[in-house]
């Protein structure tokens, strides 16, 4: 009796972590096949479909190895989306978390309009980028918005902000500011909330200036927020295109054309599918790129709390 | 830079700040309401109207719009509740094997949204044939990386006692998430709801390539092709009356659960 003991003990074991297991992938089963079916099947579909030659001229897709991205790597369009979405990456994520920084150390303890300050920075976040893309239009019209309006007032001349190759971006970029700041400001809100009131409390009795306070205590301990904003920013300036639908379709002469804006032309204006999938792969590769900066070489340097 | 009086002064400056940020509602709301020629004459005037809303209404079919929108924004909501509440209990309290890997696949989800894959998402809709249909929008959403991860870190913090409690009293493991985890992760679902409902109401490029006729269209690609519909630089007034048709919804959701949203964001341990 004695000795048949362990091995009951362990088929019950297996039992249970059969079961377990069992359970767990049970609860996991829904949200896995959609992750397949619309996140790696489709990943995969383009890996393959990039390799082909698969457009208005080639009814039946054909093998052409890695032509498409030879094409690619010389089409100045290409390079020209490319460059575009650095700089609007340049633009938009370093000025938007500091931006949205400010507003959360504001926000979280200040004197007056506390809850105005919240909705008015966070309202923005709620709108879509079409109705966003109406308005920051009309703002910019020359003539009649909004812009040329308050500049008349200091008798500058009218500027036709999306029509002018050289500042279409720049308007692009503060309306993104405008809409994405108050998103983040949320994060650092929560992040804020967790630092704890003792430090501040230790830091006040030793009479550490609030700027010193902010350098060494605030702003360290916020750095997974920072991390974690930034990635969401760096990805956001890759995906936010619904506003060039509207605004400007990519021009003047492509130069407020954006990657996902420009593989949107190219599978659905020229049908080029096998050109759409080689940009696609090239979207992903950023994108993983991106993450793999942040996670492996930002994470070391992060105090935690 | 560090005197006494740097809050104050910063405290007005951001005042100031926020009162800029309303600038862009303000002067779209105002044009909704104005005629034509008060709008883009530029002098103050006190003609309002609402004729603007009456047009827009009768020139689009923005009830149809309005239907759809709410139906998939209610319903990936509804199914995203239950896929990442499952995934999520599955993460936070069961010790299972696979579950570092199944986490990197989620992971995965979050750096290469489904937004970027417009492309090769079309052709797997296609070999579904659901094309230019509702589910066809839903679809790719039904699984949220974002809520699982959100709902993970909540249910970590649910006291593991209680959960033991339960099950010597005789609870199923369903029950104890539904009747434990569901209802003490309230807050957190609020923040989630909010952030699903505000992202499926906003899509727009999604619904845009699949959709081709009126009935399965949602407000956003209704609202486009009205205000592509006329020529640069005229009729700023429906235009205007129309967005703000579109976003009103969602302004109100914020205001009446702006103090729970923010809150529970606050507290859901998103860092």
């Amino acid at each position: 009796m004695k000795r048949t003991r362990p091995w009951l003990l362990l088929i019950s074991k297996m039992k249970a972590s059969l079961r377990r297991n069992g359970f767990a992938w049970l609860l996991l089963l829904p949200s896995l096949l959609f992750l397949l079916l619309f996140t790696f099947y489709p990943i995969l579909l383009t890996l393959r479909l990039s390799l082909f030659q698969a457009d208005l001229s080639a009814p039946e897709p054909v093998f052409t190895g890695l032509d498409n991205y030879r094409t690619m790597f010389q089409d100045e369009v290409f390079h020209k989306v490319m460059s575009n979405n650095v700089l609007f990456a340049l633009g938009t994520v370093p000025l938007g978390i500091a931006l949205a920084l400010l507003m959360a150390v504001f926000a979280n303890k200040a004197l007056h309009g506390r809850g105005f300050m919240r909705s008015a920075f966070f309202y923005p976040t709620l709108i879509p980028m079409i109705a966003v893309a109406n308005i920051w239009l009309f703002i910019y019209t020359p003539e009649y918005g909004f812009m040329s309006r308050v500049l008349s007032w200091f008798g500058v001349n009218d500027i036709n902000w999306l029509g002018t190759p050289g500042l279409v971006m720049w308007a692009m970029i503060l309306m993104i500011i405008w809409k994405e700041a108050g998103f983040f400001m949320i994060f650092y809100l929560a992040g804020l909330q967790n630092i704890s009131k003792e430090l501040y409390e230790a830091a006040h009795v030793d009479g550490v200036s609030r700027f010193t306070v902010f350098r060494r205590i605030t702003f360290p301990l916020l750095m997974p927020t920072t991390l974690f904003v930034s990635i969401v920013a760096l990805t956001n300036a890759y995906k936010l295109v619904d506003h060039l639908m509207i605004m400007t379709r990519g021009g003047p002469n492509n130069s407020s054309n954006l990657l996902l804006y420009y593989i949107y032309e190219t599978a659905f204006s020229f049908w080029d599918q096998g050109m759409a999938s080689a940009l696609t792969v090239v979207m992903i590769a950023v994108l993983l790129l991106i993450a793999a900066v942040q996670f492996f070489g930002l994470d070391r340097r992060i105090h935690y709390n | 830079m560090v005197t006494k009086f740097t809050p104050k002064l910063g405290n007005i400056l951001m005042l100031a700040l926020a009162a800029l940020w309303l600038v862009p509602l303000l002067w779209m709301t105002v044009t909704a309401f104005r005629p034509r020629h008060a709008a883009l004459s530029g002098l103050f005037s006190l003609d309002f109207t609402l004729a603007n809303f009456a047009t827009v209404w009768s020139a689009a079919p923005f009830a149809t719009y309005y239907f759809n929108t709410i139906l998939i924004v209610v319903c990936v909501f509804a199914v995203q509740m239950l896929t990442a509440s499952m995934a999520a209990f599955a993460f936070a309290r069961v010790t299972f094997a696979g579950s570092s890997i199944v986490f990197l696949l989620f992971l995965v989800q979050i750096m290469i949204p489904a937004d970027v894959l417009i492309f090769p998402n079309y052709n797997v809709l296609k070999q579904l044939s659901l094309l230019d249909t509702k589910l066809g929008i839903m679809l790719p959403f039904l699984a949220s990386a974002f809520g699982i991860f959100l709902l993970r870190q909540v249910f970590k913090t649910i006291p593991a006692e209680l959960e033991e409690a339960a099950l010597i009293e005789g609870c199923s493991k369903w029950q104890v998430l539904w009747r434990i985890y569901f209802p003490l992760a309230r807050p957190t679902y609020v923040a989630f709801a909010l952030v699903s409902i505000s992202y499926q109401w906003n899509n727009f490029l999604w619904p845009l390539i699949i959709t081709n006729s009126v009935e399965n269209r949602p407000l956003t690609v209704g609202l486009s092709i009205f205000a592509q519909s006329f020529e640069i630089g005229v009729q700023w007034t429906e235009v205007s009356a129309a967005t703000l048709l579109v976003i009103t919804p969602l302004l109100l959701i914020f205001l009446v659960f702006q103090r729970q949203f923010i809150e529970s964001f606050m507290h859901s341990g998103i860092k």
